[in-house]
């Protein structure tokens, strides 16, 4: 199921675009499945998404880890380190 | 009363202060965070506004949860800043001074950590390390100020 897809911080700086609709294949189902995934597309996305650690993510607007699925969610936003205040 | 704002304009620290001394509480504690970047000329500070939203009214009913609190006001500022500008506000009104001193604090600290907001230098004016947030980037916490009379 189509999904849509938000970048912020470095990641959107890296890629160049602040998000995009994905489809990801069905063994994609954690947020770590779907950060190796956007890897495999190399270029910009095999740099931003080198190392998944510094990748921060949420699920339909709650905090998550590499190790969450988003299995049925909304949308999904990936971004590096917050910066308030 | 917890009132959370995101917003390009400036805002008045003490305009936002009055209104919590106005709620006759016997503390208010405020908090204000500056850009004290010197060497940058200007920066961008970016945000997920659903989540932001969200993220920042959570923390305020976090605090109002643990703390005997009448309000929370918080203030955050986005799009494009110049050094010494103002950021962001955080203020709450409390039953006692430690539980405002320990709910300003508190709101501030949980906003640094979770709050889905970040700062891109405009390329060409600054050092993107220079804007990192730290002490050297925001002013502590003020001490309460207890109501008067």
């Amino acid at each position: 199921m189509p999904i849509d897809l938000h970048y912020f911080g470095d990641v959107r700086e890296g890629l160049g675009r602040d998000g995009e609709r994905i489809d990801p294949p069905s063994h994609v189902l954690t947020i770590a499945d779907l950060v190796g995934w956007l890897a495999d597309r190399g270029d910009s996305y095999a740099q931003v998404f080198a190392e998944p650690r510094r990748i921060r993510a949420a699920v339909d607007l709650e905090h998550a880890g590499l190790a969450d699925s988003f299995f049925g969610a909304r949308e999904v936003a990936l971004f590096s380190e917050t910066r308030a205040l | 009363m917890i009132d959370i704002r995101i917003q390009l304009a400036d805002f008045d620290p003490g305009g936002l202060t009055a209104r919590l001394e106005a709620l006759h509480r016997p503390a208010v504690a405020t908090f204000t965070a500056i850009a004290a970047v010197p060497e940058a000329r200007e920066f961008r500070i970016d945000h997920y506004p659903a989540m932001a939203k969200k993220e920042l009214a959570a923390i305020g009913e976090e605090a109002c949860a643990r703390w005997p609190l009448a309000a929370v006001i918080v203030v955050h500022r986005h799009g494009l800043l110049k050094p010494g500008a103002r950021i962001a506000f955080v203020g709450v009104a409390a039953e006692d001074a430690d539980a405002a001193q320990e709910a300003c604090a508190h709101v501030t600290g949980q906003i640094r950590a979770r709050a889905p907001f970040w700062r891109r230098v405009i390329p060409g004016s600054a050092r993107a390390e220079g804007l990192r947030g730290g002490p050297a980037d925001a002013r502590p916490p003020a001490a309460p100020v207890p109501e008067l009379g």
